[in-house]
């Protein structure tokens, strides 16, 4: 029997051809996933590893919690503990270090690096280790900076050049006194890094004679355990925690590998869906190549093979398949991996040097993969080839599948899409989280439910298709019929469409009502006409809303100044505002009292006020984080939203009590409204500072747009694997079928059907399958869409359905253009088929 | 519907129009040989052989002898080396693919062994598929009386598989018939039918010669399915050896039997000459 399913397997390889590459197309991606994943998370876990090399152990400031109406406060870590971290026997070197957010900009002005990884840090002395200059000199007072070697080869800095800075906002221009290579983590990853000498880190950082780190290295025979304790002798307890380079290093190796596993969960869900997708064709063609073998199999078994037996063939075919298909997809999909890596690195993400790692895991997974996948997906057609009667190889004609055995189907069909919608629907009433798991539960359900029926709906759905393709003659007519055969196939060809397609358009669908919803919060009761932000989200210096503020035209301006405090025991946050300004800026609606911002007047959200029992002309005692506290009277209550809540008071009162401020976001009002010449000049006016962003309420929403857009392309990205798989399913079906029908064919081209018209037959069939597949998963899509959106707007009152009918527009036509090329090979073959080869066999 | 059937069928009246004497097809010199040098084969040696107007024609020859490719050719199927094929006033040596399948579709007819009928069309669908094809609409009464013919006014709205096979085959018939083509083409068409099914379809193919005024060209190896016809050619080796007119069972085998190295081919032949 195993000679018998290899022959077959050879005899059959165009065949099968389209089923392996279906299959191989979803290991490459899994195992093309793994390799990826790997290589980063190694290259990450060693660049960082070499981070650590020059610590043994860590001292930091230990955190201390918030008690009564105190705020808890975390210690400075002074120099006087450096000093005495330094005295420590085993001490061999100490480095205190600084830290924080440092812009760079290139010659063109422009940030280098998103914004996410631009780090500032301290020269330690005259000769820091962990900073080996190639050029220049350490830097001395608040006019040098050096910057990495990476960073001046990226932006064409050299000594002596001057390079425009900003660490919370102001606009610095010092001199680039030196640079040097690192192994920091951050600047492998392809961001950038600028010291400056201790006393100048510590000034921009805010943190005036403090650390945020003493970095402690051993005396040769201390070991880092010795070295810890020895520490944690010498310094006070209370104030501050050690931790071994060690267990940094082994921290951080877990910090990456476990962002790393998220990714790569994330991409195997994809690498899954293709895979699913795939087992329709697998499913197809061995249930074609078991039908089309009838008569072969039904002689197997006159002659003495058991059923079993002729299961076992069919499944041995598939896993030789599966096996082939496991090899080949296991190499696509370690070049995919180094591809993928080179590509990170094209889009300026880079990522640290590391040899490509392809581990035994990788390999076992792939193959399992593929052969499991394939020999599952056939198991079916298996045990059906099993059922064949022996005297089958007797008669003409072979069984075609029986109308009754879709009537169970179509039952189990709608019993599970009815459980599915009643699920989904239930689902959209719940609120929030508790939805979530029915949604997701009815979602699989209706998926199911609708796959079992595609057979039943392939009827409706291509006669309501047939007006149209009444006029294209009887090539028309013919297709609507051919598509109509054999429902099974056709459905189970249909359904890999139909899954692409509805998770395309359920997230565009979702994206594109959560994108308006989010704009529409954004912009939401605010009159301002410009947004100013820190490019990474990080705080402004107060300083950028004293200069916005003298700025030409500006007629209203205030910062948003985040404030921790306690009040009753509990931590509160602030929001510092400019109180005579705020009512221009914004537009809330006032639910009682007055909106009134000034001196004890405070004016506090609905949400805040009902759970707190605040009306207008309450009082509440507030204790700031510098220990003082005050009286404050709730002057009003307003309706907040996602941007604009909580307690609200005036600067004036809230500012002396803090020690850096922070500002989250000035808002800016102007004489001339939005214009480009009046943010030009306030972007001129904070010094042309590409760590600032100054948007106005359209920006904002592009922005947002911007946002969605990626994260929906690289959504598309990743399931267009899905769909090329369903493109070759199509193309594999028709194949088959045209083979089945060749001699049908002949006949028709014997009586008169011309190249062309046999052609635009095969075209059609193969439109009708398509977009029938398409109109299934926009539908579905659509619903889902819908229903994930009731949920979420349980959550976002600005939350409104928005179809994408231009989108959805694209995506049915992408459904017919995935029709017209799956049909090209198999439509070719039909047209040159030999007419007297085809009407001979028999 | 029209009850009565039209004048054309009254039987034994040759019908006026027709010019019994023209020819609707003629091969010249008609050469086909496969493969080059030694595996060179020559199907049709130099064959010239003409059919007549309403004149029913069949195509004898044993196994081989290239009878079949001589009908491929003269069809329209099949690509010939040499020799010239005329239908009616069209040379078929100088058609390309795409003439040429419009000259099957509008001037001749088929009627294959097996594979005639589309499964997924019905019964009338299948008979109007020519004319289907070409985009015409079939001439409603001439559809009705060939219906009529072949007794299937009851069975049109039935698919193939719903149909016997001696049904399947008068299907086929029809649709031959109803596009009025200038000559139809039969390859074996009774060889997959029980003889009383055979002789049904043999029935109407002579009808539609004697009182129609088709023109029909068959290719058998069955002596009693040639007896049918007006005329057989007999072809042995790639050249047409004889011919005979007015055969019958007992005299086409009779030749047959004398044949150089002919036999009849098939077993079955003796229970299919007595019983019909």
């Amino acid at each position: 029997m195993l000679r018998t399913a290899l022959r077959n397997v050879l005899a059959h390889k165009t065949r099968l051809l389209m089923t392996v590459l279906a299959v191989m197309l979803g290991v490459a991606f899994v195992s093309g996933t793994l390799v990826f994943t790997n290589t980063v998370s190694d290259a990450y876990q060693n660049s960082s590893a070499k981070g650590f090399k020059g610590v043994d152990v860590a001292v930091t400031a230990k955190g201390q919690e918030d008690r009564g109406n105190t705020i808890g406060k975390t210690p400075d870590l002074t120099q006087a503990l450096v000093d005495r971290a330094a005295k420590v026997r085993g001490a061999a070197s100490v480095t205190g270090v600084v830290s924080g957010f440092t812009a760079i900009a290139d010659k063109d002005g422009k940030l280098i690096g998103g914004g996410w990884q631009s780090q500032g840090g301290n020269y330690w002395g005259t000769k820091d280790a962990r900073y080996p200059l190639v050029s220049g000199h350490a830097p001395r007072g608040g006019n040098e900076v050096l910057i990495d070697s990476r960073t001046a080869e990226r932006a064409g800095y050299k000594v002596g050049d001057t390079v425009r800075i900003s660490v919370d906002g102001p606009v610095l221009a010092p001199t680039v006194a030196g640079v040097f290579t690192t192994d920091d983590g951050n600047v492998a990853a392809g961001g950038s890094l600028a010291l400056f000498d201790t006393a100048t880190a510590q000034k921009l950082f805010g943190k005036k004679g403090a650390y945020d780190e003493i970095d402690v290295t051993a005396k040769s025979g201390t070991g880092q355990a010795a070295l810890k304790s020895q520490l944690d002798q010498a310094l006070p307890e209370k104030l501050v925690e050690t931790t071994t380079g060690h267990k940094l290093a082994d921290d951080q190796a877990r910090a990456i590998s476990s962002s790393m596993s998220g990714l790569r969960q994330g991409l195997l869900v994809f690498a899954g869906i293709a895979l699913f997708v795939g087992t329709f064709i697998i499913a197809n063609t061995f249930t074609m190549l078991v039908a089309q073998r009838t008569r072969e199999l039904a002689l197997l078994r006159a002659v003495g093979a058991s059923r079993r037996q002729v299961t076992r063939s069919v499944l041995v075919e598939a896993f030789v398949v599966g096996a082939v298909a496991g090899v080949t997809g296991l190499a696509a999909g370690i070049g995919i991996g180094a591809g993928l890596r080179s590509l990170l690195g094209a889009f300026g993400a880079t990522v640290p040097d590391g040899p490509l790692v392809v581990s035994a895991g990788t390999v076992v997974a792939a193959l399992a993969v593929g052969t499991v996948i394939t020999m599952l997906a056939a198991w079916l057609p298996g045990r059906r080839a099993a059922k064949i009667p022996p005297v089958a190889a007797m008669s003409a004609l072979h069984a075609a599948p029986t109308t009754k055995s879709l009537v169970l189907r179509n039952t189990i069909g709608a019993l599970f899409s009815a459980a599915g919608v009643t699920v989904v629907l239930a689902a959209t009433t719940m609120s929030g989280d508790d939805g979530q798991a029915p949604m997701g539960i009815g979602a699989v359900l209706l998926i199911i439910g609708v796959f079992v029926l595609t057979p039943l709906l392939s009827r409706p759905l291509i006669a309501a298709a047939a007006p149209l393709l009444r006029g294209f003659g009887v090539s028309g007519k013919l297709a609507r019929q051919n598509s109509l055969r054999n429902p099974r196939r056709t459905a189970a060809t249909a359904s890999a469409l139909m899954i692409g397609l509805t998770l395309i358009t359920g997230m565009t669908v979702m994206a594109g009502s959560l994108q308006t919803a989010i704009a529409k919060m954004a912009s939401a009761s605010i009159r301002a006409d410009y947004i100013v932000s820190m490019a990474n989200g990080n705080a402004l210096s107060p300083d950028v809303a004293k200069e916005i503020a003298a700025t030409d035209g500006v007629t209203a301006s205030s910062p948003l100044r985040n404030a921790i405090s306690r009040i009753d025991g509990r931590t509160e946050f602030l929001t510092g505002v400019n109180g005579s300004a705020i009512g221009k800026l914004t537009d809330l609606k006032v639910d009682s009292g007055t909106f009134r911002v000034h001196g004890s007047d405070v004016v506090v959200d609905d949400d805040e006020a009902k759970s707190q029992g605040w009306k207008a002309g309450s009082t509440l005692t507030v204790h700031y984080e510098d220990g003082a506290s005050q009286r404050l009277t709730v002057a009003g209550v307003y309706e907040g939203n996602q941007v604009i809540r909580g307690i609200m008071l005036d600067n004036a009162t809230l500012t002396p009590h803090v020690a850096h401020p922070d500002d989250m976001q000035v808002m800016v009002k102007t004489a001339d409204g939005a214009s480009s010449a009046t943010k030009d000049r306030l972007a001129k006016a904070l010094g042309s500072n590409p760590a600032i962003k100054v948007q106005d309420k359209q920006d904002l929403s592009d922005s947002i747009a911007k946002a969605f857009t990626l994260i929906l392309n690289m959504v598309y990205g990743l399931l267009a694997m899905a769909v090329v798989v369903a493109v070759l399913g199509v193309i594999n079906t028709l194949a088959m079928s045209v083979f089945e029908r060749s001699q049908e064919i002949g006949m028709l081209r014997a009586i008169g059907l011309d190249r062309k018209a046999v052609k635009r037959m095969v075209r059609l069939e193969s439109l009708v399958i398509s977009v029938f597949g398409g109109v299934l998963g926009i539908g579905l899509g659509v619903f889902f869409g819908w229903a994930a959106g009731q949920l979420i707007g349980s959550r976002m009152p600005t939350y409104e359905l928005v179809l994408p009918w231009a989108r959805m527009a694209v995506f049915l036509l992408l459904a017919g253009t995935v029709g017209v090329l799956a049909a090209l090979w198999p439509a070719r073959r039909a047209a040159r088929l030999n007419v007297l080869a085809a009407i001979k066999a028999e | 519907m029209p009850t009565t059937p039209s004048p054309e069928l009254h039987p034994g009246v040759p019908p006026a129009d027709r010019r019994a004497t023209s020819v609707a097809a003629r091969a010249t010199d008609l050469s086909k040989i496969y493969g080059q040098g030694e595996t060179q084969v020559v199907a049709l040696d130099r064959v010239s052989v003409e059919f007549r107007q309403a004149e029913f024609t069949a195509i004898m020859g044993p196994s081989g002898s290239g009878k079949s490719t001589l009908m491929h050719c003269v069809a329209g199927l099949d690509t010939f080396s040499s020799g010239s094929v005329r239908i009616g006033d069209t040379e078929l040596g100088s058609l390309k693919d795409k003439q040429l399948t419009k000259l099957r579709r509008d001037k001749i007819g088929f009627i294959f062994q097996a594979f005639n009928l589309l499964p997924t069309l019905t019964a009338l669908e299948n008979i109007t598929l020519p004319m289907d094809i070409a985009g015409r609409k079939p001439d409603k009464q001439w559809l009705d009386s060939v219906i009529e013919m072949v007794g299937l006014r009851d069975r049109l709205g039935h698919r193939p598989s719903q149909l016997s096979g001696g049904q399947q085959q008068r299907v086929a018939v029809a649709r031959a018939l109803a596009s009025r083509p200038e000559i139809i083409f039969g390859d074996e068409p009774t060889g997959n039918l029980d003889s009383r099914s055979g002789a049904e379809v043999l029935g109407f193919l002579r009808n539609s010669v004697r009182e129609l005024g088709q023109t029909v060209v068959m290719v058998t190896h069955d002596p009693v399915a040639a007896a049918y016809a007006d005329r057989v050619v007999f072809l042995a080796d790639g050249r047409i050896v004889d011919e005979m007119y007015r055969p019958t069972a007992e005299t086409v085998l009779d030749f047959m039997r004398s044949f150089p190295g002919g036999t009849p081919q098939t077993p079955e032949f003796d229970a299919k000459g007595r019983t019909s």
